[in-house]
């Protein structure tokens, strides 16, 4: 296998709880703990959890954003989290964002065309003012918008035509990774499907690859080549789509699926609901940090952290109920019934 | 279905006026809730459907809102009443759930005297026997040990324990009707499954009529009965909820199935493009001639934007509002 065109290694970001009189740190949020995958060029790896997991975390991290805690990143065969502010510049070009909120996420005092032409600006893509003028117009056609759009301003446009000119801005840099943080997530139904539309679209067109952060298993099958799945900090799974969708190999990965509502009146379905909620990533749990809530938990998980392991081809999980026989698996049970 | 509905809202027009124009966010729905079932309203944001619940208790503000047609319910026009009557009303027979745990409990109370205040209001309990009801109403919620969960503040809760405070304070005097305006939509999956579970199960002890305002197709699916489709501040179709998704007349509604990518869709090899509803919501501060839908409807002609379809039986309990809607024989 060719080198991925972003690897990312025991990545950990905890940000300190400051408290007191003087501000001494007071504890540590461990957002992001130890995770690591790759991408390769053109393909879409999801980032799927609940709030609070840390998956946009991730996201910033591998934009360089903030810099990081222990772990590294690796863009192209570079490793950039220890690059200097202005050696990770031109680098930025390679490495663009599409933000959630299409309303904070554009200057309301610049115009479409300089919300556009600043990246080709920055990074002295263009030739010439014609040369400008022309990737301008290519712009807007490529995310389906009027060109004489171009002079108004974002406030003059609806959500998912600002999430357009979001994404617009994002391609201006020509960059080889899109990192979409739950791009769609704010937009309604008849909108979000033009935009994942549009989204598919340019990564055929434009070998895109992507970084799609959402919270959305529906939208994420529907986009996505490989999924990650985090629960608090960590990564619980990883395999490609149809295996993950079809027989998910850890119990959260299961209780997530099955409690997203499907729109078909009268299935019946043996739905797994977890108890609880999502403890506090200032403490979390010893051993495996899903312990708490899952169904299968066994005196193991309390103590041992499980590691991610193979489970199937491409298919990677961190649950100890793969050490057991195949027949006191519940998991694999579940999969055959 | 028979008998007399609980909830017949006639005509329901919600006017706001701006200042550059009126702003028509509910123009003329109509829609019944029996007793003890669900009824979901359907659509995406702007189309009406916050509105009309909010309406449904008087909590738009007059002005600049105004609030025309019939609000029927246990047969009185709730449009007729005092403010006065209304406040009895409120919380009591009929109660609200709404979107933002956050932002919809008081920060500076206690929940137990949250949910106390409507039955010492209402039942005029004490404090003491209030506090009491209040530990039951939190263990009807499922909130574990509710005594001392009892003497917390809302910050300290997490928001899948605000929103089943919510449902406790709404559900606390028995309403015989209860709004749910997005009562998930704040949550993560896995906290949304625990909500609309217990909200099940609740309907089938509590016996509450159920209006719920969602944008998720899914959700709908799971919880609902019978369920009306907003789009623009009208209602463009009205089916029980297999019908509406096993045969959706209205072209909006089909476009919304459309739209919706399906979970397991790349087991059966369904990952198909999603179907798009192309251009905008139109302005509700222009009066709309014809169909609210025409500007975006692929079926849309002449008569379209000039004539307003009615809202017409085309099978057994379906209406939807389209000229082009196929009709089934009707059994008389």
């Amino acid at each position: 296998m060719s080198t991925p065109l972003l690897q990312v290694d025991d990545l950990k970001k905890h940000f300190p709880i400051r408290g007191g009189l003087f501000g001494t740190v007071t504890g540590q949020v461990h957002a992001v703990d130890g995770i690591s995958f790759s991408i390769a060029k053109g393909e879409t790896l999801s980032l799927v959890g609940e709030s609070g997991c840390g998956k946009s975390t991730v996201g910033r991290a591998v934009l360089q954003l903030f810099p990081i805690t222990a772990g590294q990143v690796v863009l192209d065969g570079q490793r950039i989290d220890t690059l200097s502010a202005s050696s990770m510049r031109p680098l930025r070009q390679r490495m663009q964002v599409v933000f959630q909120d299409p309303f904070s996420s554009l200057n309301p005092r610049m115009r479409v065309r300089d919300i556009l032409a600043e990246p080709i600006r920055n990074f002295g893509i263009a030739k010439d003012a014609a040369d400008l003028e022309a990737r301008l117009a290519r712009l807007m056609d490529t995310v389906r918008l009027p060109r004489d759009a171009i002079n108004r301003w974002p406030h003059e446009f609806s959500g998912g035509q600002r999430q357009r000119i979001g994404i617009a801005r994002a391609l201006a840099a020509e960059p080889d990774l899109i990192v979409c943080d739950e791009a769609v997530s704010a937009l309604d139904v008849s909108v979000k499907a033009q935009i994942v539309n549009l989204l598919q679209d340019l990564q055929k067109e434009l070998g895109l690859a992507m970084l799609f952060i959402s919270h959305d298993l529906a939208i994420v099958e529907h986009m996505t080549h490989r999924v990650a799945v985090m629960y608090l900090g960590k990564i619980v799974e990883v395999a490609g789509k149809r295996s993950l969708f079809s027989a998910p190999m850890h119990p959260y990965t299961e209780a997530l699926l099955s409690a997203v509502p499907v729109p078909i009146p009268g299935q019946a379905r043996t739905r797994k609901i977890l108890t609880g909620d999502v403890p506090s990533p200032i403490n979390p749990p010893k051993g495996c940090r899903f312990h708490t809530r899952c169904p299968y938990a066994f005196d193991r998980c309390r103590v041992d952290e499980p590691e991610l392991r193979p489970t199937g081809e491409g298919h990677i999980a961190a649950c100890h109920l793969h050490d057991l026989p195949r027949a006191q698996n519940p998991l694999l049970n579940a999969v055959a019934a | 279905m028979s008998g007399e509905p609980l909830l017949s809202v006639e005509q329901l027009q919600t006017h706001f006026r701006t200042p550059d124009g009126v702003n028509r966010a509910v123009d003329g729905v109509s829609f019944h809730v029996y007793a003890g079932e669900t009824l979901a309203i359907v659509g995406e944001s702007g189309c009406g459907k916050s509105v009309t619940a909010m309406s449904i208790l008087r909590l738009i503000p007059e002005p600049p809102g105004k609030i025309a047609g019939k609000i029927n319910f246990l047969g009185r026009d709730l449009l007729t009443l005092s403010d006065r009557e209304m406040r009895k009303i409120r919380g009591n027979e009929i109660s609200m759930i709404f979107q933002e745990p956050m932002t919809s409990l008081n920060p500076v109370l206690t929940v137990g005297r949250q949910i106390g205040e409507t039955l010492r209001l209402h039942q005029g309990l004490s404090s003491a026997a209030a506090e009491q009801k209040a530990i039951e109403m939190l263990t009807l919620v499922g909130i574990p040990s509710p005594e001392t969960r009892v003497k917390d503040y809302p910050h300290q809760l997490s928001g899948g324990m605000r929103q089943r405070v919510m449902i406790a304070i709404a559900l606390a005097c028995n309403p015989k009707l209860l709004i749910a305006d997005e009562p998930t939509t704040a949550l993560d999956v896995t906290i949304q499954a625990q909500i609309l579970d217990l909200m099940r199960d609740l309907k089938h002890r509590v016996g509450a009529a159920i209006v719920l305002i969602t944008h998720d197709l899914g959700v709908v699916a799971e919880v609902a009965e019978r369920v009306v489709v907003m789009y623009a501040g009208r209602k463009v179709e009205e089916a029980r909820v297999a019908d509406l998704f096993a045969n959706p007349r209205h072209p909006y509604t089909q476009g919304l199935l459309g739209a919706v990518p399906k979970l397991g869709s790349s087991l059966t090899g369904e990952t198909t493009r999603l179907s798009e509803i192309p251009g905008l919501v139109p302005s509700l501060k222009n009066k709309i001639q014809g169909c609210v839908f025409a500007g975006r409807c692929f079926m849309a002609t002449e008569v379209c934007h000039t004539i307003a379809p009615a809202l017409e039986l085309k099978a057994e309990g379906h209406a939807a509002a389209c000229h082009y809607a196929p009709v089934e024989a009707v059994a008389a």
